[in-house]
Parts: C-alpha cells; structure tokens; sequence
C-alpha cells in the first residue's frame, strides 16, 4: 500500500491557554475525497492550517504524504477560506494566480514560459481568463474564488486543501466545481471544509466531523453522533433541502 | 530658478532628491502594501537615539542614525513576525525611547548644537558629496534586491501564508524588507528629517496606487512622484527661502490631498464600480 496521503495520531492544539483540537488521529489513504464538517469555531480550518504546516502542533503528530508537514508543504495546494485579504492590493489576476508557480527551487528567478502556458490554462478553465489584467480587488467574491483554485491548482499538488470553496460562488459555479475536483480526484487526493452536507452525500468518499475533536468515517457517511457533535438543533439543518439518503437508516436508537 | 544650479549645493541636493525618491518609491511601495507606515515612522524616530549617542562619542551622526535605524527595524520586524497583534506597542516603545536616547545624550554632550535641527527637519541643501556616494550604492543594491526577488516580495505581500506554504523564506525576506526600510530612513532622513520621512515613504506609493494596479509599476510611478515633489520642493524652499524638507513635504501633501479631492469627484470607487 502506498504511504498514506495524511496520517494524524493523537493531535491537540490551543490559541493561547484555549483548546482548540484534542485527541485528534486519523488516517486518509491517498486518493480519497474527504469533507470535514462542523461548527464554526469547532477548529476546521485550524486543523486544516496544522496539515498545511502554517500552524505547529501543541501534541501529537501529523504526517503528509509520509513527511513533516513543513517537509511535504511544497506538494500541497490550498485554498484559503477568506479571499478578501487586502482588496486594495495592486495585483492582477493573472499575478495572483502565478503565485501558485512559486518555489523554493526557483526562489528569486523569473516565471517560465511554461509557468505561464500552465496558468493561462487554469484561468480559462475557471472561466477567468478574460479577466487576466484586472485588478483582483475589482472582482466580486465568486469571481476571486475562481482565481484563488486556479492558483492552488498551479502549484500541481498531491494534496488539495479548499477552505469552504464555494462559499460565495454561485450555484452554476459550485456544481462545476466539484465536477471538476472529481476529474482531478483521479492523481489528486482532496480535502474540502465544507458547510454544504449536501455536497458531502454526492461527491465525497470519506466524512469528518470536527468540533475539538474529530469523528471519522471512511464510507463517507454522515452518522448521527457527527451530527450531534457538530449542531446544536440538527433536525432543521440536515433536513432542509437534502436528499434523505445522506443519513443512515436509522441506526440511532 | 536655472542659475541655482550654478551652485555646487544645489546640484547635489538635486542628486539627493532623486536618489532618495528611488529608495523611496521602491521600498516606500512595499511599506505601504504592507502596511508598514507607523512602523517606518518608529525607525525614523528611534534612529535619534543613534544621532544623540554618536555625537556623544565624536563620530558621525549618519553612522550613528544608521546603526539605530537598522538594529530597531531589525527588532520591530523580528517582534511583527512573532506576535503581529502587537507590533504597534513594540513600535510606541521603541519611537519613545530612542528619542529619550537621543535627548538624554545631547544633554550629557558639552556644547551646543545647532545641527541637531537638520536630523529633525532634514538639511538636502547642506548634502555633500561624499553622502551621494554612499546614496548611490544603496540605491542600487534596494533595485537589486526588489528586482531580484520580486515575484517572492509580491506574494509575501500579499498572502503570506501562501508564500509560506510554497516555501518561501518569508521571515527570511521580511528581515530583508526591514533592513531596506532601515536603509531607506536613514537615507530620508538626511532630506527631510527623521520627523517628516513618514510623509515621503508612505505619499508617493499612496498616489502611485491609485492609479495602477501593479506593484511593479507602482514603485516606478512613485520614485518618479517623489522625484517631482523634491523638485518643487526645492524650488520653492530656494524661491521663497524655506525649509527645504518641510516644502518638499507640504508639495507631496498638496498632491496627496488633491488625489483624494479628483478620486472622490470622478464618482464612485472603481472597486465598487465593478463588482460583478
């Protein structure tokens, strides 16, 4: 069997003196399709940074594709949760997602030929093409979302990371979006935060719940103790809108 | 105003004008997209305490404010990168205390000195030769540096996180930008003073950004801005028999106010403008 894609064995992490993460491990084979689901503050993207090695771990371990991850960093892309970081910043679209042909081994040298053919590609895939010389700051929120894919995608990762991807792209977008992550799901594992239980039951093959700590499934089901933990009032929440088939029969009670 | 440049003076002023809106423009850019304008003012501030001590022990006063404006952004970057959220306090502290420095050991020096008024107002009409001779290389060292690793600067500017994530030294790259910052103060300061180098770092990048959305073009644009500004400025200041830095200063504010003036009646912000 290859090296897991990511392996987590008894992770904990804390802001300042508050626990965030406790007692988390789990192990993800490569290839998967995994949604980590939750409420906010439940400590989602924290988790999500820790994997990407933006944060340290207070205990326990991680291993991406069998390394540190501030060893495996450069075979991650990411998509970060807010793309509204510094809308007054002089740069074009096409700029940004260059930034995803950023790396160590080219550190202080010029973008290649290729480097460019590469995002040009991504950004008319996105259906951002036409926009290469805008300022980033003058699109709306659906059309930087696209542009922050198209440069986690440049990097050409082994895993990818998405922090609520489609949070505010329309429905049009979102659909085509997740067609697409299950294209790149072939050579590419994948791990998406995401509020939309919905996408979980179509897409994805592996479910976990985090909220200090984490509930994994494998099969990509969604039980009712994950939905205990994650919600509060959980009836109204998973019952609107959602084909009834993403929660098990009944295996409560 | 030609037959000013008659004088020996006023042609270096005139190359000190330009050399410093370079570093200016460059690093200005950065500082401001950054946003790093209160901190370049704290290193300009702190940068006293080294004019204070160095002519407290007899040597020279630029070395002296270089020492301090280099070491404190040194400290101020290294505390920003560690805990973000109180920059502004380690900036306070360190603006407060070297100018109590800088007082403390005027006072101690026996004499009196009547030059400690051209660190705080700046002096571009009294830069000799040999300044110009340690503007030129640095000038050219900050191009160097910024073209050298601009894409790397661009996207740490941007999204730290994700330039982290690629793995880019970014605390590496940071202490450089600081290091050019501190540079850049000192040359600023011998313009128009430790007290007005906010003003210059931080009015031709904000005027510049306006009108571009590059940051490459961004840094051309504002060294010719600042260029412009310490041109007029000195005209004026020689015209009318005025503080140099303190025209050059008033010039760059003039633009900057009547670049808010145009911005707010050419309509809406272009930002909203096209929102999709």
């Amino acid at each position: 069997m290859d090296t897991p894609a990511i392996e987590i064995k008894d992770l904990w992490f804390a802001y300042g003196g508050i626990p965030v993460l406790k007692e988390v491990s789990f192990t993800l084979e490569q290839g998967d399709f995994m949604a980590i689901l939750g409420p906010n503050g439940g400590g989602k993207t924290t988790l999500l940074k820790l994997m990407l090695g933006i944060l340290e771990p207070k205990r326990g371990e991680i291993r991406i594709l069998g390394k540190k991850p501030h060893n495996a960093r450069e075979r991650l892309g990411y998509v970060p949760q807010s793309t509204d970081i510094n809308l007054t910043f002089p740069i074009s679209v096409f700029e940004l997602a260059l930034m995803g042909r950023l790396s160590r081994s080219r550190f202080g040298r010029r973008y290649s030929y290729e480097d460019k053919e590469k995002v040009a590609s991504l950004l008319k895939k996105v259906g951002m093409w036409e926009y290469r010389f805008r300022p980033v700051g003058s699109l709306s929120g659906g059309q930087r979302q696209r542009i922050f894919i198209a440069r986690a995608l440049a990097v050409e990762p082994e895993i990818l990371f998405l922090d609520e991807p489609t949070a505010s792209v329309d429905r049009e977008f979102e659909i085509g979006l997740y067609d697409l992550l299950k294209e790149l799901n072939e050579n590419v594992t994948i791990v998406v935060i995401t509020h939309d239980v919905g996408v979980v039951s179509r897409h994805v093959k592996s479910v976990a719940c985090v909220n200090h700590s984490l509930i994994f499934h494998e099969d990509g089901k969604i039980t009712k103790e994950m939905i205990d933990m994650a919600y509060t009032c959980p009836v109204d929440l998973v019952a609107h809108g959602l084909p009834h088939r993403v929660l098990p029969d009944h295996e409560e009670e | 105003m030609w037959e000013a440049l008659h004088f020996e003076f006023m042609r270096n002023a005139l190359m000190a004008g330009v050399f410093v809106s370079i570093a200016c423009g460059v690093v200005g850019s950065l500082v401001v997209v950054n946003r790093l304008v209160f901190l370049s003012g704290g290193i300009a501030h702190s940068a006293y305490g080294g004019i204070g001590m160095a002519l407290y022990f007899g040597i020279s006063p630029t070395v002296g404010a270089g020492i301090f404006s280099v070491g404190s952004s040194l400290i101020m970057g290294a505390v920003s990168l560690k805990s973000k959220h109180r920059t502004d306090a380690i900036i306070g502290v360190l603006w407060a205390v070297g100018m109590a420095i800088g007082v403390v050991f005027v006072d101690l020096t026996p004499g009196y000195h009547v030059d400690l008024m051209s660190y705080l107002f700046g002096s571009i009409l009294a830069v000799p030769k040999s300044d110009l001779w340690f503007m030129f290389p640095l000038d050219l060292l900050i191009i160097l540096v910024v073209l050298f690793f601009f894409k790397e600067f661009l996207a740490l500017s941007y999204d730290d996180e994700f330039a982290r994530v690629r793995g880019i030294p970014v605390n590496a790259l940071y202490l450089v930008l600081f290091c050019m910052i501190g540079f850049s103060v000192v040359m600023v300061i011998r313009i128009v003073g430790l007290i007005l180098v906010i003003a210059l770092l931080s009015i031709p990048p904000y005027i510049a950004e306006k009108v571009t959305a590059s940051l490459g073009k961004m840094m051309v644009l504002s060294s010719l801005f600042g260029i412009l500004f310490t041109v007029i400025g000195l005209w004026i200041s020689y015209r009318f028999n005025l503080t140099s830095g303190a025209a050059i200063i008033l010039v760059a504010g003039a633009a900057f106010f009547l670049t808010l003036a145009l911005d707010r009646f050419s309509g809406p912000d272009q930002h909203q403008n096209e929102e999709a």
